[in-house]
């Protein structure tokens, strides 16, 4: 694996920012000569969160592991029936990147989107029902896993056509430019979307509006089976690429919550003060297949699955947190403890509360 | 009367709604290709950038499926966009955009989200401007649960539908036949809505029900003027909205005539008016003395060639001759 060459880390794209000056930092090798790639250990924000705040992050990267490895049972169970495409080995950028968010801020994601719902502190409990089509669920059952959706969190869904969700996203940007709100509208993509033309669409609609949007994508290196050297020319580094739409770019392990966090941060401060759009790359990997009915290994060599297994961030995380001193391993395995008795009450939840009436075939179809 | 009326062309009706709506609603603003600078393609918003500068009337690039899912997107979150595009034909590109999200967001959000949103776009064939710029999806659009289809005949129609369209909370395709724009009419110059889904009675008549939209409610008054000449009086019936379709109004009328002609300005095949003959006789059998009778568009991609072009069109002697088959039944 080649992570963390010719590119900039979040630390330097901070760093830019202060300097208030704005060079192009996708990928020209001047600005990334000296880039320390963070290929191991964690890197650490200059402005550090409060202990609470770096607990969190692990229990928020847990409840969504426990919760997908969960889903997976009630899957092979036929509790949860229709796709299921699990966030299993991808908990950092979710986590990482939605906890920099504010109240006021909108999420746009796709249809891998359990993980960014939870991150965002969507009820457990509603999420699950959902996925078991209960009408208590988040989406009234009418939604299912790929369509979650929470207003009230200005969580704006769960979208299931590939970048679909990409002009969506610049709408509600356009919105808060419209309304002149200080709101950053952050839109999730896999490397799949960007073969798109909604993705190319949106990126130059957006840098031509300058649009307060973050484009942020998650690069698992797979669009469902298809390796992405195998479907793109340039290969799987995407930075460089953003140039041509005038649009300043960061890559940033995605297998490293506090440098995703770090690296949201960073620009959405940016997108607040300048008003126009910014794009992360986060190179992650799903250790599960594209969706349950996809082993994840007929494509991919086990060699390369186990690699990244290695730098799990629901294992190296708390080793982190231990090491530095900021939690015990006691107050992990209370986190443990407290998440597992979270998932299993919202099993039960979900296996309790009943299915929609009948007579909601017909409702919410017109405003 | 004849003070409370103006005359407008339709291009006209539709520009003075536009005004309208952008001057009573700051959350109203409009976005498509050449809107702005250039006027739009049919000049409907000339003027309206200079007048309301560019942040209510959005010149986009050539986007369709960027800027129709950002009309989306700022309608789920509180603004009433008014998308144009160039050509219904250019629906295609961003037909996901269209169904899978306006249409289909507030269902699969469980409620949470609506988007008020109006999709406005020139429709139809005529004007020889071959297979790729000549056809009518507002007939697949129709079909969509979550959204409205409306395709006015008249200025007065276009205005009024046009002001309920922009109010509804829903996303609704607005679809004006090219043929359309330099036609004129009588406009109430009181304040008017007309409520979507309802039909009118165009013409009153007794011995055939005449049905169309668009373009096509032309047509049928012209068959219905030759047709008078034989001594056979039609009622057309306009339906104005193709989603909700007023069956109550068409029914009511064959429950009258008892035998009834229904006209497709575009392609026949899997047209409007497949679905409204098929409602009708299931619920007016009884009334019926002749088989309902479809006319539309010929089954070929539209041409260039004007003749060739007139062929594939309905024509007047086409509704003409439908009915002198239902009479002779």
């Amino acid at each position: 694996m080649d992570l963390g060459e010719n590119y900039l880390t979040a630390s330097e794209f901070a760093t830019d920012q202060k300097t208030n000056h704005q060079p192009k930092v996708s990928g020209s090798s001047s600005n990334s000569s000296d880039a320390s790639p963070s290929t191991s250990g964690l890197s650490i924000s200059s402005r550090s969160p409060a202990p609470h705040d770096l607990i969190n992050l692990y229990r928020s990267m847990y409840r969504i592991r426990r919760f997908e490895q969960t889903c997976g049972q009630y899957y092979a169970s036929e509790h949860i029936r229709g796709f299921l495409h699990l966030y299993i080995g991808q908990e950092a950028t979710g986590v990482g990147s939605i906890s920099a968010l504010e109240q006021q801020d909108y999420v746009v994601t796709h249809y891998r989107d359990h993980g960014h719902a939870l991150a965002r502190g969507i009820d457990t409990n509603r999420v699950m029902a959902e996925m078991f089509g209960r009408a208590a669920g988040v989406s009234k059952g009418k939604g299912g896993s790929m369509h979650i959706f929470d207003a009230a969190k200005r969580f704006m869904g769960g979208h299931a056509i590939v970048g679909a969700q990409i002009p969506l996203a610049a709408g509600i940007a356009l919105a808060q430019q419209y309304l002149e709100t200080n709101a950053v509208t952050i839109v999730y993509f896999g490397d799949g979307a960007t073969n798109q033309g909604t993705f190319h669409e949106t990126l130059n609609l957006a840098s031509v509006w300058g649009l307060p949007i973050l484009f942020f994508m998650e690069n698992n290196l797979y669009g469902m089976g298809s390796a992405v050297g195998r479907v793109r020319v340039l290969g799987n580094d995407f930075t460089d690429a953003m140039a041509a739409y005038d649009i300043n770019a960061i890559s940033v392990d995605g297998m490293d919550v506090l440098a995703v966090r770090e690296a949201t941060e960073s620009a959405l401060q940016r997108i607040r003060a300048h008003g126009s759009p910014l794009f992360i790359e986060a190179k992650t990997f799903r250790f599960v297949g594209h969706s349950y009915a996809d082993r994840g290994d007929q494509y991919r060599p086990r060699s390369e699955i186990e690699e990244w297994k290695k730098r799990d961030p629901i294992v190296t995380y708390p080793k982190h947190l231990v090491k530095s001193g900021i939690a015990t391993k006691i107050e992990l395995s209370e986190v443990i403890e407290e998440v597992n008795g979270e998932i299993e009450a919202a099993v039960k939840f979900a296996l309790q509360t009943p299915d929609p009436d009948l007579s909601e075939l017909l409702e919410d179809i017109y405003a | 009367m004849i003070q409370s009326m103006s005359e407008l062309t339709f291009r006209e009706a539709i520009t003075m709604g536009l005004v309208e709506a952008i001057e009573s609603d700051e959350r109203v603003f409009i976005m498509g290709e050449d809107i702005g600078e250039y006027g739009g393609a049919y000049s409907v918003t000339r003027g309206f950038l200079e007048k309301y500068g560019p942040k209510r009337v959005k010149d986009t690039p050539i986007s369709e499926a960027a800027f129709i899912g950002a009309g989306v997107g700022a309608a789920t979150v509180g603004l009433r966009p008014i998308v144009e595009l160039m050509s219904m034909s250019f629906a295609l590109v961003g037909f996901d955009q269209i169904v899978n999200m306006a249409a289909n967001i507030r269902y699969m959000s469980g409620g949470q989200l609506s988007v008020p949103m109006v999709i406005r776009a020139p429709t139809g064939a005529g004007v020889q401007l071959g297979a790729t710029h000549s056809q009518s999806f507002e007939t697949w659009l129709a079909e969509v649960p979550g959204m409205y289809c409306v395709c006015p005949s008249n200025p007065s129609d276009a205005l009024g539908l046009l002001r309920t369209a922009i109010k509804d909370d829903n996303p609704v395709v607005f679809a004006e036949h090219a043929h359309l724009y330099t036609s004129r009419g009588t406009v109430p110059r009181d304040y008017y809505d007309i409520p979507l889904g309802e039909a009118s009675v165009a013409r009153a008549g007794d011995d055939v029900t005449l049905v169309s939209y668009g373009y096509g409610v032309k047509i049928l008054h012209e068959a219905s003027d030759t047709l008078e000449e034989t001594g056979v009086s039609a009622e057309v019936i306009d339906l104005r909205s193709l989603h909700p379709m007023d069956l109550d109004a068409v029914v009511a009328s064959v429950q009258k005539t008892g035998r009834a002609v229904m006209l497709d300005t575009a392609r026949r095949l899997g047209g409007v008016m497949a679905e409204l003959v098929a409602e009708t006789q299931e619920r007016a059998m009884d009334w019926l003395d002749a088989p309902i009778i479809r006319v539309g568009a010929k089954n070929v991609p539209w041409p260039y060639n004007r003749a060739l072009e007139q062929d594939a069109l309905p024509s007047p002697q086409d509704v003409v001759d439908a009915v002198g088959k239902t009479i002779a039944f």
